[in-house]
């Protein structure tokens, strides 16, 4: 019994932090709509700016403590909503959960260069004294964990009097509804937004200076796990009840601090349960957790207001127009097979070889998010289920690696549609966490488990010979890529223009009306997640071979995959070129920064999460928005043209180099 | 056996009995009314029937079979339609799309390995029966247009097409004047008519112009706090005094 309360002690403190991070969610969460994923890298800031003045700055800890937690965490509160969500409020909840995404990406990056490399050790926390006892009848607390208490409790009950007694409380909850009408209602919704967003940033500061001493050395991955515990915690409250959430915050830490006491820590039980608990738990909440599964989201009513989507742009082009930019892509293509297999080196050609792999894997996005409209964080999971098949298929049973990787493929497909199935009762930003938590289990639970993911070690995978060509061969390989990644294309543009592409657009148009016409929702989403799975673990597969290994934890971690979905949404989630773009632009973006211009690779990361943060306000990707506007320009000139050579009626051929600009794909690597 | 036999349809919102035993027939061919003032049932009433709400007691049943625990979209299949109040249209699909995506979800024959190898196109057939619709609703001119260019009537009306091209017993209309000026209103409910006289189709209409009902229903019912206060002949009913004091708010 004793041993009980004892850990039970030793969970509060930390369940306090998973608390306050909880808390944060939810209140920006009611105060802007936003379920704000980026609340870890906001965290991870303050205590990086408060580890920088205190440790590596000698400030005394009182005024580092309110640089880092009053002063510059409420000022990035500030930036994010002037520059960012407050121009998403009238956006779809996915919207802005991908613009959190590409601030989750992007910030840390941000600190990384800012630190430089391999600076984090010595944090120490805000308590006078970390590691004073304090002793209460037979049990003892440290300095720290008296710290967290003591703030936790402090930053709870302000927060509750704030929104149960003050006007700003309720400005900042009517905006949630609906800032335009708030707005007609005299009440100023910009600086009740800006009030929630430098309030929530706050608790994230706090939140990350309280975390940081409990483990240090400062690393991102313990904020990530953190948020996600901390999402669990906001489920347990539905994202409303501010107590709720630091109640779940407690339970989760409670839990995780009794099953490390009593589980024996050499176990493969404890290795593989305890850092599960945090997302088996969102995962179980997010599936069985009643009144998280109705489907109302939150719109603005007035949201009729706004104009429709545009349509892409190719839809905009004159048939001549079309033709050249067709025949530009063509060119592309064949001056990129030139000077693969003629002209490039060895490292060039795996890098082009990596490019075309990525693409299969980012055709996968183009599948769930640009055709079913849905978010999902596991894809780079399903290219690891790829992967790992692949390897057992070899490995454990000794057999053709080209039909292990076809296994692979439809291994990952039939993952998919079992994740489906349970997750598709969850709508919108619930189905997104969903397959996060998916991605965490996979990462922490599964690979480490030898028949499953195949341990830690990564296993050889030798490449195939196909009758006469053995694509141990770099050039084969690179062809043979080549052509998975066109039947894959083609496959994609097929489904597209099919009944299932049809059905996933009604589908997205109106769920409501497409079901009024006899359209199974469930049925269309389990073939579009089925498919995107079967082509991520197609190119997982692909991956392996390419780096002749199975390394799921390195290649496709789960950090990884929300890499994948902020760079296929920030060039274009919609089209097929869009994938490609983005797998070039992953590919030989790190290169170009670390090579040419001497940059560390954080910079591709900021850039991919600066243009996903822009999805809200163009959902057909920023690349995509760029395209429309040159396409139109290009449209104009070429009118122009015709109009004159009409008028003087006189023969002639028009210039058809123009377009290429608007088609290439070096593009990508531009914007 | 009635086509439409909805008996004893009760609906609960922690507390408030939205819709008290309430029961609706409609037989084939047949256009049937339901009117109340604002907060009546109507829209409760309807979701009932489509499946959007689930019921707490009371049965729906259809063609002979019990839908009540059916989900939309299987009623949907079983020849129930409908129209929305506040327009619901696929977003960046045409006319013409939103047709042939309900001509196909009629038919079924949707199959993923036809999408894989490209045999998914709109056949001979589909394309005419969706050009004879667009006759039919007048929306030639605009077949290849975005839906996003259309004003209020003619996006109803591409709403009607749809749930046309779903080749429906009964259609339910939520409301179709909602919106209209009394022009369009007139327009949709020539076009209403003709489509009724030319397919056939059952209609149950949700509506708040008396007039339009007047003009198109044969028969009526009367909402009124959840309770059915009248159901007969719309003549008689719209005489009936219960009726003008709930819903004309006439002092009799």
């Amino acid at each position: 019994m004793q041993d009980f309360i004892r850990y039970v002690i030793l969970g509060i403190p930390v369940g306090c932090v998973f608390g306050l991070v909880a808390v944060g969610l939810v209140l920006t969460f009611k105060t802007s709509g936003v379920f704000n994923l980026a609340f870890a890298a906001q965290a991870y800031l303050a205590s990086a700016v408060y580890y920088d003045v205190h440790v590596r700055h000698e400030w005394p800890i009182i005024p580092a403590f309110v640089l880092a937690v009053f002063i510059v965490s409420p000022l990035l509160g500030l930036i994010l909503d002037r520059f960012v969500f407050r121009w998403l409020r009238g956006c779809s909840p996915i919207g802005k959960l991908v613009s959190s995404l590409g601030l989750l990406v992007a910030l840390p990056e941000i600190v990384k260069v800012w630190l430089g490399p391999g600076q984090t050790i010595g944090i120490t926390g805000i308590w006078w004294d970390d590691n004073a006892l304090y002793h209460f009848g037979d049990y003892v607390l440290e300095g720290r964990q008296m710290a967290i208490l003591a703030s936790t409790a402090l930053a709870v009950l302000l927060i509750v009097a704030l929104f149960r007694w003050t006007a700003i409380g309720l400005q900042m909850r009517a905006v949630v509804e609906s800032p335009r009408l708030t707005e007609l209602a005299g009440v100023n919704a910009d600086r009740a937004s800006s009030a929630a967003w430098m309030l929530s940033s706050t608790m994230a500061g706090l939140a990350g200076v309280l975390l940081a001493p409990l483990s240090p050395p400062l690393k991102v991955q313990d904020f990530t796990t953190l948020l996600v515990t901390a999402i669990a915690a906001a489920a347990f409250a539905r994202l409303t009840s501010i107590p709720m959430a630091l109640l779940g915050g407690i339970l989760l830490g409670v839990a995780s601090a009794l099953l490390a006491g009593y589980l024996p820590p050499a176990s493969l039980l404890a290795q593989g349960i305890k850092p599960a608990l945090p997302f088996a738990a969102l995962l179980l909440l997010l599936l069985f957790w009643p009144g998280l599964r109705n489907r109302r989201e939150l719109t603005d009513p007035l949201s009729g207001a706004d104009p429709p989507p545009p349509s892409l742009a190719a839809a905009s082009r004159s048939p001549f127009f079309t033709r050249s930019t067709h025949i530009m892509g063509v060119l592309f293509v064949g001056v990129v097979l030139y000077v693969a297999l003629v002209r490039a080196d060895d490292f060039w050609l795996f890098l082009l070889t990596s490019v075309l792999v990525y693409s299969v894997i980012f055709l996968s996005i183009t599948v769930i998010t640009g055709m079913a409209g849905e978010i999902s964080l596991c894809q780079a999971t399903f290219a690891a289920v790829g992967a790992v098949t692949t390897a057992q298929f070899v490995s454990a049973l000794g057999s053709n690696v080209l039909l292990g990787m076809v296994a692979g493929a439809l291994v990952a497909a039939l993952v998919g549609a079992l994740l489906a199935i349970p997750v598709l009762r969850l709508a919108g930003i619930y189905l997104s966490l969903a397959t996060l938590a998916f991605a965490l289990l996979f990462d922490y639970v599964l690979v480490p488990v030898g028949w499953i993911g195949g341990g830690t070690t990564p296993i050889d995978i030798p490449r195939p010979v196909i009758g006469p060509f053995d694509l141990s061969n770099d050039k084969s390989f690179f062809v043979f890529c080549f052509i998975v990644l066109v039947l894959v294309s083609v496959l994609v543009i097929f489904v597209r223009r099919g009944t299932t592409g049809h059905y996933l657009d009604a589908l997205r148009g109106s769920e409501t009306a497409a079901q009024s016409i006899g359209i199974n929702p469930a049925k269309a989403k389990i073939i579009a997640f089925a498919l995107s799975a079967g082509i991520a673990g197609l190119g997982g597969g692909l991956l392996a071979m390419t780096t002749g290994k199975s390394n799921p934890t390195v290649d496709f971690g789960y950090f990884l995959g929300l890499v994948f979905v902020v760079i296929v949404v920030s060039t274009a989630a919609r089209t097929v070129e869009g994938a490609i773009n983005a797998g070039i632009a992953f590919v030989l973006l790190q290169y170009v920064l670390a090579e040419w211009l001497g940059l560390s690779s954080s910079w591709a990361f900021i850039l991919f999460g600066f243009g996903a943060i822009q999805y809200a306000r163009h959902p057909e990707g920023t690349l995509e928005n760029g395209k429309r506007t040159s396409t139109a320009f290009f449209q104009r000139q070429f009118d122009r043209i015709s109009a004159l050579r009409a008028r003087s009626s006189s023969s002639g051929d028009g210039s058809g180099g123009g377009p290429a600009a608007t088609k290439s794909p070096v593009a990508a690597v531009e914007s | 056996m009635s086509l439409l036999e909805a008996s004893g349809i009760t609906k609960r919102f922690s507390g408030i009995t939205a819709l008290d035993d309430v029961s609706i027939r409609v037989e084939d061919g047949e256009a049937v009314g339901l009117i109340g003032p604002n907060g009546a049932g109507k829209t409760t009433f309807f979701n009932c029937l489509l499946g959007l709400l689930r019921p707490e007691a009371g049965s729906v049943v259809f063609a002979d079979r019990d839908i009540t625990r059916y989900a939309v979209y299987r009623r949907a299949r079983l020849g129930f339609a409908r129209t929305f109040q506040r327009i619901e249209l696929f977003a960046g699909m045409t006319v013409r799309d939103h047709l042939l995506v309900a001509e196909r979800a009629r038919l079924g024959t949707g199959r993923f390995w036809k999408d894989v190898l490209n045999l998914s196109k709109p056949t001979a057939d589909e394309n005419a029966r969706t050009d004879r619709t667009l006759t039919l609703l007048g929306l030639e001119d605009v077949a290849d247009s975005p839906v996003e260019v259309l004003s209020l009537g003619r996006a109803r009306l591409v709403e009607v097409g749809r749930a046309l091209m779903t080749e429906p017993k009964l259609l339910l209309l939520d409301e179709p004047s909602s919106g209209l000026d009394a022009m369009e209103t007139n327009a949709l409910a020539a076009t209403l008519r003709a489509v009724q006289a030319e397919r056939g189709t059952a209609v149950l209409l949700v509506e708040h112009d008396v007039e339009f009902v007047r003009s198109f229903s044969t028969r009526l019912s009367v909402l009124d706090f959840g309770h059915l206060i009248a159901a007969g002949p719309t003549a008689e009913v719209l005489a009936d005094d219960a009726v003008r004091r709930a819903y004309l708010g006439e002092l009799v």
